[in-house]
């Protein structure tokens, strides 16, 4: 039976963590993810969720609790935004080099300087190196399915997780939510086992110095050397691919809802046109391929929902019969172009996919950017293509560049 | 009270083979504090001299289970250990972080006052070593006027040391202590008491750094007897805001009979470049400080 809610997606993130039965909180408030650490007060405080919730002084802290309380075996969970992302970046890296399934929601919003509290994915992208793993939403039932997802992922594969979904356009804006209830997430999602625990019935140095090259032990036995436990990340983020799309093949049996597992597909069986994006831009996009549809053009959509791993063979098989791509995202790696669309690049090279391919910015700092926007834009690529341009400069959506 | 070392726990938590420097003053005091608190603890630290002297992978002289954090992080590293042992339910784990100055009084200070203020349910233990040792004595804000460091090779330390204990005090914790390797019992007895006690502990512990401060290894005990002959290093605890001298400058205190500072200073390399007029400022300075904590005694 489904419970059909109107909520933002602050409160869909929320309650999937109250879901999830999270045993240690740590937040620091900022906008637009504040809502979020202030619902999961009220769960605390009144008792709804069974958690310690620590009111940290700031975002740094607020990962490092996180770290250390699931190091001592709880499940953890925490969540920010922007330059409260960028300030715990250092304990990114921490979090994936301890192989912590921790989980954090990550409100996407535009970094300073100079200041703004409103939507790109400046802020995730620019953690894209730390070890994590990161699904980005489409909407607000993908928030609460993702995070529950999340946990699975993160406690199989012992990566933590970012959840990414787009500040005010999902974290503020109500939407209607099928809520899944607690004993089939409690059945989905098996109780956390830490693969080490910090412990006085065990003592052990977690996180010490290490040598370059592998060395033994008191017993003899050869133990990692730092580029060995480095590899055995990149190893698991690879494997990682796997577990993402088996996670969301058991949560659409058991719940009934699929999004896709590396990525999500919309009208691309017989597109010409593939427009490409992450998050709500990719939603919006959906919109704008229904108009092209409508002028005749065959247009389709492809959403990535895991940007690490690089869904590279998915990409593959579905950009296979695309005759022109256009990629819109709402982050940018500053001297060269979109990383998705660099992303994209790389995982075509030495494959028969040879479409040309137009990459847009778009929406940065909340810079509105409207369907028939994006229509207009991929149509003005289609005639670029057309044309002959193989790979025109990337474009400014909306934006004065001269 | 233990009326000496052998009546103290004789358990040791640190094996022989660390990787401390030799004459290290940490080493000392860490001992006697693991053995005050004994087996059922855990200690997180960022990257210090006590992570060197945890040893490298895969291999710890040390019996107590720690987790190494960034730097910046500690008191919340300690915070996160609390918070999950008691959502698991595992409450009679006392958790210390230990840190260094530098990890203290400078990039640490944020996250150990925002566990201070939140009344986090943890020991945290300075030791101050008075400089950046780790990566070679550099300048720290615990380092005191007229040192040579290696980012002030020449003109030496031009500012005094912060008063941390003072920042600390301002946290209104219910026990708050300093201690000195060179006075194990005092030292030992201070642990065990805030063992016993709930919320944010704070100790803050003076640990003489024969390289970094330039004296030989076999004087470290020597050198901290020195510090607290002269009042650079003043023993004492503050229970729910209430201050008590205790161990030697206790006696200093009732009798008024403290050295000049000169007789600590001057054996150490470190103060080698100090001027005349620098040496005055510091026996004011130490002066200053020890009536303050005279009138808090009073009090």
């Amino acid at each position: 039976m489904s419970n059909v809610q109107i909520i933002t997606g602050n409160q869909a993130a929320a309650l999937a963590a109250k879901l999830c039965s999270v045993e240690v909180v740590a937040a620091y408030p900022i906008t637009p993810q504040s809502q979020l650490s202030e619902i999961l007060s009220s769960y605390v405080e009144s008792g709804e969720l069974k958690a310690e919730y620590v009111r940290v002084e700031g975002e740094h802290s607020a990962l490092t609790v996180c770290i250390s309380a699931s190091t001592v075996g709880a499940r953890v969970f925490t969540a920010t935004s922007a330059n409260g992302l960028l300030y715990m970046h250092e304990q990114l890296h921490w979090a994936a080099g301890s192989r912590l399934p921790i989980v954090m929601c990550c409100v996407n919003r535009g970094v300073g300087a100079p200041w703004t509290i409103f939507n790109d994915q400046q802020d995730s992208l620019a953690q894209r190196d730390t070890g994590w793993i990161q699904l980005y939403c489409r909407n607000n039932q993908e928030i609460i399915d993702t995070v529950i997802q999340a946990y699975r992922i993160a406690e199989s594969v012992y990566c933590p997780v970012m959840v990414c979904y787009d500040g005010f356009v999902l974290s503020h804006t109500m939407m209607p939510v099928d809520i899944p209830d607690a004993a089939g997430v409690r059945a989905f999602l098996p109780p956390y086992q830490p693969h080490t625990i910090l412990s006085p019935d065990d003592p052990r140095n977690l996180n010490p110095v290490l040598f370059p090259g592998q060395r033994r032990d008191s017993e003899g036995v050869l133990r990692d050397g730092y580029m060995d436990m480095r590899y055995k990340l990149q190893a698991a983020l690879e494997k990682a691919s796997e577990t993402i799309r088996a996670v969301n093949a058991a949560f659409a049996e058991a719940f009934g809802r699929d999004h896709g597992g590396m990525l999500w597909e919309y009208r691309t069986d017989d597109a010409d046109l593939i427009l490409a994006g992450m998050g709500s831009i990719a939603s919006e996009a959906t919109v704008a391929a229904d108009r092209l549809r409508e002028e005749g053009i065959k247009a389709g959509v492809v959403g990535i929902r895991s940007y690490r791993p690089f869904p590279k063979a998915d990409v593959r098989n579905a950009f296979r019969n695309a005759k022109g791509i256009a990629i819109f995202e709402k982050s940018i790696s500053y001297g060269y172009e979109g990383g998705l669309c660099s992303d994209l690049k790389a995982a075509f090279y030495g494959t028969a996919i040879k479409a040309p391919i137009h990459n847009y910015i778009a929406g940065l700092g909340g810079r509105d950017v409207k369907a028939r926007e994006l229509a207009a834009a991929a149509k003005n690529s289609l005639a670029g293509f057309e044309k002959g341009m193989v790979e025109p400069q990337t474009t400014w959506l909306n934006t004065t560049t001269g | 009270m233990p009326e000496n070392l052998f009546k103290l726990n004789a358990k040791e938590y640190i094996l022989p083979g660390t990787r401390a420097c030799q004459g290290c003053g940490l080493s000392l005091g860490y001992r006697y504090a693991l053995k005050a608190l004994r087996e059922n603890t855990i200690v997180t630290l960022p990257a210090c001299c006590l992570c060197v002297l945890h040893g490298i992978y895969p291999s710890t002289p040390v019996m107590i289970p720690c987790l190494n954090n960034s730097f910046a992080s500690t008191a919340a590293s300690a915070a996160g250990i609390v918070a999950g042992l008691q959502a698991l339910n595992k409450t009679d784990t006392t958790v210390m972080a230990v840190a260094g100055d530098g990890g203290t009084f400078d990039m640490g200070i944020q996250a150990l006052s925002g566990a201070a203020e939140r009344g986090t349910d943890f020991i945290y233990l300075c030791y101050d070593n008075e400089g950046y040792m780790n990566t070679g004595t550099q300048r720290s804000s615990a380092t005191p006027m007229g040192a040579v460091t290696t980012t002030t090779p020449i003109l030496t330390k031009q500012q005094h040391k912060k008063d941390f204990i003072k920042i600390m005090d301002a946290h209104d914790l219910p026990y708050l202590a300093t201690v000195s390797p060179s006075y194990p019992i005092d030292l030992y007895e201070k642990f065990v008491k805030a063992k016993k006690i709930k919320g944010t502990r704070y100790i803050h512990m003076y640990v003489p750094c024969p390289p970094g401060w330039g004296f030989a290894t076999k004087d470290t005990i020597k050198t901290g007897k020195l510090a607290v002959e002269t009042g650079v290093v003043v023993l004492f605890e503050i229970e729910n805001g209430k201050f008590r001298f205790t161990g030697r400058s206790k006696t200093l205190a009732e009798r008024g009979n403290r050295l000049p500072v000169i007789n600590y200073l001057e054996k150490q390399g470190r103060f080698r470049k100090m001027n005349i007029e620098q040496l005055n400022q510091q026996q004011a300075w130490v002066d200053g400080k020890w009536q303050e904590y005279i009138r808090r005694a009073e009090a």
